[in-house]
């Protein structure tokens, strides 16, 4: 075991894999001998080779295209899009042509891509850098989308990730990349893709979060607790498809749910999940499923950023809500 | 100041070999090509222009779906393809089905692909994807692909096609940059045939020729004759020889006419053509300069097109014949080739449609 921020633990999860297949080729905007715009892929290019490791020309939709040619040549291409906002120059690559490929040729190919790319706020990025950008991708068919919130969690689920056959959207929160340390186990593990993770046990009210929510949704029950309201707190951790077994499970348990998200209220994911819980578990709530989110405007000028993303203060309001229905 | 366009667009002559007459009119591109070669060559745009005369008879009997018509771009889709090697790798735009169809694909599984069922696209042992209908996608893909198969140490390119208008995505621009940047055994082939659906060219940009885009990538352009079989054979051959050299890609223009409407969707050429312009394009047309070049060379005779176009008629009657046999498509079988491993609500949906499929 050794103490690890989440970034150490997505190089080294990269490591791993560089050293296991020799299919998996690195690439983005400065991945190379710069190491990544946030040092993901620190000393990478120089214990591989230019060969695996490699910088591209400054062209997000060029990369995505490259990757899927990549993929028909048997690779397992690794491509870094340097912000997530920047998705939309991609998103023909990734929603029109890589998450269609194997059913488009009836299995004859598969795209086995990780797309690595930051979003999240809290950190006062200039415009388009910290979108939380999540919902559009999940809703596309043939595209999985996981975003860890803890350095153990982004380790295992980025190996399961590149040695998925299909391609996986993998997002890091730029907020999460270097504010703790946890413990990482050495050497390779997996972690299962499509399965939540109960974060913490709690028998009063379900939290749905994932991302830098999770850590919110904790501040919370921390808080909670002392009213003596035990939450439990589920990280998503795959956000589509989403683990709907362990989430009934809880919400068959506490009868409550609130889903906390940081993106926009139009936006993320929540909506899909609380349709789904009403749709399942409708005869086990004692009250509506709410929701924690952003208001829907742009995403704020970043000195705004304090007063506009959702905080443990917006979800103990909402848990408060559901408690005293 | 110095006028730079005009000394550039200088540097993109059309190459030609063979005139509207059938004559050589520049012996020493002549490629070397034995008199089979010729024939097959003959053999081959003879049959596609029966391919498209009954796709459109197929498409109006409702025996076909999707289908952009290719009449008058034979020279340009097979001379460029028959420069390629089996192992080669084809990305094709949604009107490049003939290539797909000499790079191996059954002509049934063409038919099927131009149906909507999902064993049209299914390409065993063909070095292929299929058609692309995102106009520019086949593009950065292919820079891919090259880079691929320099990384494996193949003796072998991408090749990729599209047509003027997609000359303006951005994909193009990209693809053809990052190849270039890359030095990867690229081959684009931009297939102007004038109009995209009702634009014309002069619409798609200010520059003369597509050609000299190439520059923007600082690869090598070419602009070719397209109504000339041997002049596009020549060109694409020449620039797989310098992609295999590792000398990098190449962006081919053909000039070239579509004799048809964009698709068989209800487009309508006489709304933005005139019947001049058809006229003129009706001379080039491919098949009657190499047919006079064949003959006086005593390889072709009318005896030997008969026997092209009657077997022609007999393989598309067994391939359509063999197409209405493929199992109807089930919402089970597009759940399956969705992923490896099935996510959860596909493993529900799965056994939910199971279950109407069983009734």
């Amino acid at each position: 075991m050794a103490q690890m921020t989440m970034i150490q633990a997505i190089t080294d999860a990269m490591r791993t894999e560089l050293k296991n297949d020799e299919n998996v080729l690195i690439f983005g905007e400065d991945v190379g001998q710069n190491g990544g715009v946030f040092r993901a892929t620190e000393g990478l290019q120089a214990e591989f080779g230019e060969d695996r490791v490699f910088d591209t020309p400054l062209a997000e939709s060029g990369i995505g295209g490259m990757a899927v040619g990549l993929a028909l040549q048997g690779f397992r291409p690794l491509p870094e899009i340097q912000f997530f906002g920047f998705v939309y120059e991609v998103m023909d690559a990734v929603s029109g042509q890589m998450a269609r490929y194997r059913y488009r040729s009836g299995g004859t190919y598969n795209m086995p891509i990780t797309v690595r790319s930051p979003f999240g706020g809290g950190v006062h990025t200039p415009e388009l850098h910290a979108d939380s950008l999540e919902g559009l991708v999940a809703q596309q068919p043939g595209l999985r989308v996981v975003i860890p919130s803890t350095p153990y969690d982004a380790k295992g689920l980025l190996i399961s990730s590149i040695r998925n056959n299909d391609p996986v959207i993998f997002l890091e929160h730029m907020k999460l990349y270097r504010s703790f340390r946890g413990e990482v186990p050495e050497g390779e593990y997996t972690i299962d893709l499509d399965k939540a993770d109960i974060k913490r046990e709690g028998t009063d009210v379900t939290l749905v979060a994932y991302g830098a929510m999770v850590h919110s949704a904790l501040k919370a029950a921390e808080e909670l607790e002392k009213d003596g309201i035990q939450a439990e707190v589920i990280d998503l951790r795959t956000v589509s498809p989403v683990d709907y077994e362990t989430i009934l499970k809880s919400v068959e348990k506490t009868n409550r749910a609130v889903v906390v998200q940081e993106a926009q209220k139009q936006a993320g994911i929540a909506a899909s999940v609380a349709a789904e819980i009403q749709e399942r578990a409708i005869l086990h709530l004692e009250a509506p499923v709410l929701r924690v989110a952003a208001p829907d405007t742009v995403y704020p000028f970043s000195q705004a950023e304090e007063v506009w993303l959702p905080n443990y203060n917006d979800i103990i309001e909402k848990v408060n809500q559901v408690v005293n229905f | 100041m110095k006028r730079t366009i005009e000394k550039l667009e200088n540097e993109f002559e059309t190459f030609q070999i063979l005139n509207e007459d059938g004559e050589v009119v520049n012996a020493d591109a002549m490629p070397d090509l034995s008199d089979e070669d010729l024939q097959e060559l003959m053999r081959r745009m003879v049959y596609a222009r029966i391919l498209d005369q009954r796709s459109i008879a197929l498409n109006r009997q409702g025996r076909l779906g999707f289908y952009a018509p290719t009449a008058g771009q034979e020279a340009s889709q097979l001379g460029s393809h028959f420069a390629m090697e089996k192992e080669d790798f084809l990305l094709p735009g949604y009107r490049d089905v003939p290539q797909l169809i000499f790079h191996g694909l059954p002509l049934y599984q063409a038919f099927l692909f131009s149906r909507g069922h999902f064993h049209g696209n299914q390409m065993d042992n063909v070095n292929a994807v299929s058609p692309q209908i995102i106009i520019g996608a086949q593009i950065t893909q292919t820079a891919g692909v090259a880079l691929g198969m320099k990384k494996r140490g193949k003796q072998n390119v991408a090749l990729t096609y599209t047509g003027d208008g997609g000359a303006s995505q951005g994909d193009f621009y990209e693809g053809m940059n990052f190849a270039g940047a890359f030095k990867a055994p690229a081959i684009f082939v931009v297939q102007n045939n004038r109009y995209a659906i009702s634009v014309p060219v002069e619409k798609q940009s200010a520059a003369k020729t597509v050609a000299q885009k190439a520059v923007a990538a600082g690869i090598e352009g070419i602009q070719v004759d397209g109504m000339d079989v041997l002049a596009v054979y020549t060109a694409t051959k020449e620039a797989r020889e310098r992609a295999i050299n590792g000398e990098g890609p190449t962006l081919i223009e053909t000039l070239t006419y579509r004799y048809g409407p964009h698709t068989m969707a209800g487009d309508d050429p006489t709304r933005y053509r005139t019947e001049d312009d058809e006229n003129e394009w009706s001379k080039k047309d491919p098949l009657i300069r190499f047919r006079k070049f064949l003959e006086n060379k005593g390889l072709w005779s009318e005896e030997k097109e008969n026997e092209v176009i009657e077997s022609a008629k007999e393989e598309i009657k067994a391939a359509i014949k063999k197409a209405d046999e493929q199992p109807k498509q089930t919402v089970t079988d597009l759940i399956s080739i969705m992923h490896e491993e099935l996510p959860a609500n596909l493993k529900e949906q799965m056994e939910e449609y199971k279950e109407k499929e069983s009734k």
